[in-house]
C-alpha cells in the first residue's frame, strides 16, 4: 500500500521535473508554443473525462465552459491592461475557472437530470445556443473578430511579465500540473467513486442513499470549472478569444481527444490531447489533408482499439514488463509494427497523391518526402499500392506469429502454474 | 414507539387500466423476518418497487417506522433506513466487488459527497467493507470488477451491498434466485446472520428458505394479500393451499 502510494508520488515528481526541463531540450519558440497548446489541451481533455470517463456523461458541448471561461479571462486581462482591475496575470485562469463554475451551475442543473441520450442532446443544444448568443451579443463577445488583449501588463507575480513564450510555457505547465493532480485526487475520493457508480448503474445509486441528479450535477460543475481554467490558459496563450472557442468544433475536438486517448484510464485524455494537438499544429503545417488523417485515426481507433491508446498500452504493459513474455512476443510485435509502418506509408502516399490529383490534375509535378514525380502522381500511387499489399501481408504474418507465441505462453503457464494474477486485494485498493 | 417497521394501507398500483396491486394491507413489526410468497405474476416484486419508491403508488399509504414515505425519492427512503436488493442483479459492473461494498457504505458512513478525503483513508468504511466481503465469501475476489463475477457471486454481492450499511429495514427480492442447493444453504445462513436484530422483508420462491427463515409469511395472489400468519398457520390455511401450496406440495 505504501509502496504504490510512494511510487505515485515519484511519478508526479518526475512529470514536474520533465515539464521543468523540457524547454531546455526544445530549440524553437514554435516547439515551445506547441507544448503550451498541448498542456492546455490536457487540462481540457482531463476535465472532459471527468464527465465522460468518470461520470458516464457524453457531452457534445463541453467547449461552452472552456470558451466562456476564456471570454471572461480575456476581459479580465484587458481590464488589467487598462488599469481598471488589479489582479495578477498568473492567477488569471482562476477567473476562467470561476466563469466555468458559474455556467456549470447554471446549465448543469438542467442538463444533468438524466444521463445518456437526453444529456447528450441537451449538451448539443446548449452548445448551439451559446455559440449563437456569442454572435448575437457583440458588445461582450466581440462578434466574429472576438476579444483580444495583451498579456504583457506588467502585473504578473514575482516580476514575471509573460513577454516570452517560455514564461507562458511555465505558467501553463504549472497550472496543468496542479489541475491534473487535483483531478487525479478526485478520482480517489468518495465523490469520485460515486461518480463512477452513477456511471455504471444510475438506478442503484438511488437505493444506496444518493441522488443521481445531484451527483451528476456536481460532476458537471467540477468538470466545467476545470474546463474554464483551460479556457483561461488559452486566453493568456493566444491573447484572443473568438467564437470558435465555444463552438461545436472545439467540443468535438475534445471528445475525439478523449476517445482516441481512452476514456477508461486517467492517462487516456493526456495521450489523446498530445496526439490530437500534434495533428492540429505540426501535421497541419505539413499537409492540408491533416483533417483527413485525424478522421482516419479516429475511425481506426474506434474500430480496432475502442479503449483508445491508453487501453492499448495497458494490454501491452504486462508483456513489456515480463522478460519471458517479451522474448516470445517481441518478434511478432516488431514485425507487426513494420507492417503498420508500411500501411501508414501507403495511406500517406495515397492520400497525398489523391489530394494532389484532385487539386492539380493528373500530369502536374507531385512532391512528397522531398522527392518529386515529374510525370504526376500516378507512379506514387503505384508505390502506395505496393506498400499496401506488403503491409497487409506482413501484418497478417505478424498476427499469426503472435497467436502462436500466445499459445506457447498459455501452455507454459498451464505447465508451470499461473503466476498469481489476482494479487492482494488490499494492495489493489490502496 | 410501537409503530410497525413497514406498514402498507390499501396500497394500489395500476398500469393503465390494469390493477397490478389491489389494496394491499401489510404490517411488518420491528425485528421480524417476514416473507412474501405467491405465484408468478402475483405482484411481489412490484410491491417491493412500491415500498422502495422505484415506482410510485396509485393509491394508499406506505409508512416506514410510522412515517409516510409516499412521494419520496428512492434515495430519501434509503436515508431513512430502508435498504433493498434486486431480483435481477443490480451492481456497479465496472467497480470492483470491494468498491461496490464501499459505495454502499459511504452515505450512511457520513462521507456523502466528500472530495477532500481519500477513499483509502476512510478506516471505518474499509474495515466494514472487509468484514462484509469476508461474510459473503468474496474476499479472494475483492479486486475483480463486479461485472466479471459469476452469477452466484453477484447475488452474494447484491446481498452484501444491501445489508452492509446497517439499514434497520431490509428488503430482499428473491435473494436465492438461480442458486444451486449448496449456494442456497450458504445464502440462508448469511441472510440469517446479517439480518439479525433488524427487520427483514423478503420475496422468495424457495419454500425451504421461506419456512426456514421467516417468522411470519404473507401470501400475495393476483395483487392482493389473501393470508398473513406464522409458517404453521400458512401451511394450515386452506385458501393458501388451494391458491399456492397446492401446486407445490401436491
Amino acid at each position: 500500500m505504501h509502496a504504490t502510494t510512494q511510487s505515485r508520488h515519484w511519478i508526479w515528481i518526475a512529470v514536474a521535473a520533465g515539464m521543468l526541463l523540457l524547454p531546455l531540450g526544445l530549440g524553437s519558440d514554435f516547439a515551445l508554443s506547441v507544448c503550451t497548446k498541448i498542456f492546455i489541451a490536457i487540462v481540457f481533455a482531463l476535465s472532459y473525462n471527468l464527465l465522460l470517463g468518470q461520470g458516464g456523461m457524453l457531452s457534445f458541448g463541453h467547449a461552452v465552459y472552456s470558451g466562456l471561461g476564456g471570454y471572461f479571462a480575456i476581459h479580465a486581462l484587458a481590464a488589467i491592461g487598462a488599469g481598471s482591475l488589479s489582479f495578477p496575470v498568473t492567477l488569471l485562469p482562476l477567473i476562467g475557472g470561476l466563469a466555468g463554475l458559474a455556467f456549470g451551475l447554471l446549465f448543469g442543473y438542467v442538463s444533468t437530470g438524466r444521463a445518456g441520450t437526453p444529456f447528450a442532446m441537451i449538451s448539443l443544444g446548449l452548445g448551439e445556443l451559446v455559440a449563437a448568443s456569442v454572435l448575437m451579443l457583440p458588445a461582450f463577445f466581440g462578434g466574429e473578430a472576438g476579444v483580444a488583449a495583451n498579456r504583457v501588463t506588467g502585473s504578473g507575480l514575482f516580476g514575471i511579465d509573460y513577454g516570452s513564450q517560455r514564461e507562458v510555457y511555465y505558467l501553463v505547465a504549472a497550472w496543468t500540473l496542479a489541475c491534473a493532480a487535483l483531478m487525479y485526487w478526485l478520482t480517489h475520493t468518495p465523490f469520485g467513486r460515486m461518480a463512477n457508480a452513477v456511471r455504471d448503474n444510475a438506478e442503484r445509486v438511488g437505493f444506496i442513499g444518493y441522488s443521481t441528479h445531484l451527483l451528476r450535477y456536481q460532476v458537471l460543475v467540477v468538470s466545467a470549472t476545470f474546463a474554464g481554467v483551460a479556457g483561461g490558459l488559452a486566453a493568456i496563450n493566444n491573447e484572443i478569444v473568438s467564437v470558435e472557442a465555444v463552438g461545436a468544433h472545439a467540443s468535438g475536438a475534445v471528445l475525439l481527444m478523449v476517445f482516441i486517448g481512452g476514456a477508461g484510464h486517467f492517462l487516456g485524455p493526456v495521450i489523446g490531447a498530445v496526439v490530437v494537438t500534434l495533428l492540429q499544429t505540426v501535421v497541419s503545417s505539413y499537409t492540408h489533408a491533416w483533417l483527413f488523417y485525424f478522421g482516419l485515426l479516429f475511425l481506426v481507433m474506434v474500430l480496432f482499439a475502442p479503449g483508445g491508446f491508453a487501453s492499448l498500452l495497458a494490454t501491452l504493459l504486462p508483456t513489456l514488463c515480463s522478460r519471458r513474455q517479451l522474448r516470445l512476443l517481441a518478434p511478432g510485435y516488431l514485425i507487426g509494427l513494420g507492417g503498420l509502418a508500411l500501411l501508414l506509408l501507403a495511406t500517406v502516399i495515397g492520400v497525398e497523391a489523391g489530394y494532389h490529383i484532385a487539386g492539380h490534375g493528373m500530369g502536374a509535378t507531385f512532391r512528397l518526402f522531398g522527392r518529386s514525380f515529374d510525370s504526376g502522381a500516378l507512379p506514387a500511387l503505384a508505390v502506395a499500392a505496393a506498400a499496401l499489399l506488403g503491409g497487409i501481408l506482413i501484418w497478417r504474418y505478424a498476427l499469426d506469429r503472435t497467436a502462436d507465441a500466445r499459445a506457447v505462453l498459455g501452455t507454459q503457464e498451464l505447465m508451470h502454474g499461473r503466476p498469481h494474477a489476482a494479487g492482494n486485494a488490499k494492495a489493489e485498493h490502496a | 414507539m410501537n409503530a410497525p417497521a413497514i406498514e402498507l394501507k390499501g396500497v394500489t398500483k395500476s398500469f393503465g387500466a390494469t390493477e397490478i396491486i389491489r389494496g394491499v394491507d401489510l404490517a411488518v413489526q420491528r425485528g421480524e423476518r417476514h416473507a412474501v410468497i405467491g405465484p408468478n405474476g402475483a405482484g411481489k416484486s412490484t410491491l417491493f418497487h412500491l415500498i422502495s419508491a422505484r415506482i410510485t403508488v396509485s393509491a394508499g399509504d406506505i409508512r416506514l417506522n410510522g412515517e409516510s414515505v409516499v412521494g419520496l425519492a428512492p434515495h430519501q427512503i434509503s436515508r431513512r433506513g430502508l435498504s433493498r436488493s434486486f431480483q435481477i442483479t443490480n451492481v456497479f459492473p465496472r467497480l470492483s466487488a470491494f468498491d461496490n461494498l464501499r459505495c454502499s457504505l459511504l452515505w450512511r458512513g457520513g462521507h456523502g459527497h466528500s472530495f477532500w478525503r481519500r477513499l483509502a483513508g476512510l478506516d471505518s468504511v474499509n474495515e466494514r467493507a472487509s468484514e462484509v466481503i469476508e461474510d459473503i465469501g468474496l474476499a479472494a475476489r475483492a479486486a475483480v470488477p463486479a461485472g466479471m463475477l459469476s452469477y452466484a457471486e453477484q447475488r452474494a454481492l447484491e446481498i452484501g451491498m444491501t445489508v452492509a450499511a446497517g439499514a434497520e429495514v431490509i428488503l430482499l427480492d428473491e435473494p436465492t434466485a438461480g442458486m444451486s442447493r449448496s449456494e442456497t444453504g450458504a445464502a440462508i445462513d448469511l441472510i440469517r446472520k446479517l439480518s439479525d436484530g433488524r427487520t427483514l422483508l423478503m420475496v422468495e420462491h424457495d419454500m425451504d428458505v421461506v419456512f426456514g427463515l421467516a417468522d411470519r409469511i404473507s401470501v400475495l395472489v393476483r395483487g392482493a394479500v389473501i393470508a398473513t400468519g406464522t409458517p404453521e398457520e400458512i401451511r394450515a390455511n386452506p385458501a393458501v393451499q388451494e391458491a399456492y401450496l397446492g401446486k407445490a406440495h401436491a
